[in-house]
């Protein structure tokens, strides 16, 4: 297990390494870089999906000019009103423009997921097993909330 | 002067494509306006939407707060979208800003994953319960906590003191055994600045309660967790602030998963939303050079007050 000062010479060793004192553990770059790239491929995937949805290209199960008749509802009113089910029901839904957008969504949120994954054997490898055990948790509490599990209690 | 002839061009284009786009449905829903008229008038709600968030991104830039805690005040306040929706999407905007930042904020070692870790880890999972809550109560009584909490977040922001380097006689055991210390250039004074925190348990137990009303409320929580990390755990400001920033990407995520779970998602909500703040945020950043953030901050205090009273107002039934 490393101590607090070899953390330190570790993250002082980094940024001589990089040369221009960036100051940043293996972890916490490995975490930023997958950061990175998904943070831009779910941005673009965002502006996209509603372009094909606001375009027509694909067809919206909800017609736009109806989307208002529901946005002053509260949701389980609103899925009640167009009869779609809770959870994860946009999966099957993709051929429609409006449940399109529902993916890029759910990949931004599901990409801290990912990052926490990532950095999980660089910590174990690294024998900092408190670190390891704080990210797999919150993958876990991640996962509970991704599932719909953790909030079954909630209307 | 390039950047900002392209920012306003995609700003146009993106005004342009929503009515475009619209036309023939707005032709349609003129021809029965006099079935319904908000069928006519549908499409001003979205891009109204863009254009406001377009501003509140600029404007959240340069008074130094995140664009999530003037979302959903100011448009659970003035649109008329269900509070679901607004928060699911505040959480979303606040997302989305997170994660765009958290990439280079963990890569200069400003933001600190290790101060973070834990900290995320009861803040999630608060959130969780938080948005559960906030999708539990009527209206009513969301808009009148929230206009309670906006009123407060009034108060720590004009009286909350900053420190620049708090000083830390000695790591708290907590903190020692986690390891939790840093290092990180200042660039301002070319330093390594060394840093270790205090006070963590304490601080831990606060993270519940600023995940709960991130959940409920889809605020974000960065007027929350900055001065938690800065003065109550003796991170230093810059330190905070990035980590504060990166940690609403974890936050956010928990809580976001459970409207996302329960259907509170509406595209046409959501996506003008997150591309309007994100475009307002990148304009913002090139106007901080020149402009006056203290004078903007206290225009961002009034604006979050006299939202938080309509949100206090419409709660209680008295402005509705």
């Amino acid at each position: 297990m490393s101590t607090p000062e070899s953390q330190l010479k570790e993250k002082q060793q980094v940024a001589v390494e990089a040369g221009k004192r960036l100051i940043a553990t293996e972890e916490q770059t490995t975490y930023a870089k997958i950061l990175d790239i998904g943070m831009k491929i779910g941005l673009i995937a965002i502006i996209v999906a509603f372009f094909l949805y606001a375009f027509g290209i694909l067809s919206p199960k909800i017609p736009v000019t109806e989307v208002s008749k529901y946005w002053g509802m509260k949701s389980h009113d609103y899925l009640e009103a167009v009869n779609i089910q809770p959870g994860w029901s946009w999966l099957s839904m993709y051929k429609h423009g409006d449940f399109l957008n529902f993916f890029p969504i759910a990949f931004l949120a599901g990409l801290t997921i990912v990052c926490y994954v990532a950095i999980i054997p660089i910590l174990i490898r690294k024998k900092d097993a408190i670190y390891a055990v704080l990210a797999l948790l919150e993958v876990l509490v991640l996962l509970g909330a991704a599932s719909g599990l953790l909030a079954a209690g909630g209307h | 002067m390039r950047v900002s002839r392209t920012i306003a061009t995609a700003v146009i284009f993106f005004i342009s494509l929503f009515i475009l786009t619209t036309e023939p449905a707005l032709a349609s829903g003129i021809s029965k306006s006099a079935t319904s008229a908000s069928s006519t008038q549908w499409w001003i709600w979205p891009v109204l939407l863009f254009i406001v968030t377009l501003v509140m991104g600029i404007v959240a830039v340069l008074a130094g707060v995140g664009g999530g805690v003037l979302f959903t005040p100011i448009i659970g306040g003035f649109f008329p979208f269900n509070m679901d929706f607004v928060r699911a999407a505040g959480l979303i905007v606040a997302l989305s800003g997170s994660l765009a930042a958290g990439p280079g904020l963990l890569k200069k070692g400003m933001a600190d994953l290790r101060l973070a870790i834990p900290v995320a880890l009861i803040a999630s999972s608060a959130a969780i319960v938080g948005a559960m809550i906030g999708l539990a109560l009527p209206d009513n009584i969301t808009q009148t906590t929230l206009g309670i909490a906006i009123l407060a977040i009034v108060a720590i922001m004009l009286l909350a003191k900053k420190s620049e380097y708090p000083e830390v006689k000695k790591a708290d055991s907590l903190s020692s055994a986690l390891r939790i210390t840093g290092i990180y250039h200042e660039a301002a004074t070319g330093q390594d600045i060394n840093w270790k925190i205090h006070r963590t348990p304490q601080s831990l137990i606060t993270f519940i309660f600023i995940g709960i009303m991130a959940g409920m409320f889809g605020l974000g929580a960065g007027w929350a967790n900055v001065p938690v990390l800065n003065l109550m755990m003796g991170a230093p400001l810059k330190v905070s602030v990035a980590t504060s920033k990166f940690l609403l990407s974890i936050t956010d995520t928990s809580a976001a998963w459970v409207y996302i779970n329960k259907g509170a998602v509406i595209p046409m909500i959501i996506v003008p939303s997150v591309v309007g703040i994100m475009l307002g945020s990148f304009i913002g950043v090139r106007l901080l050079a020149k402009t006056k953030p203290s004078a903007i901050k206290i225009i961002v205090i009034a604006l979050l007050a006299f939202s938080g009273l309509r949100a206090l107002l419409k709660g209680i039934g008295i402005w509705t």
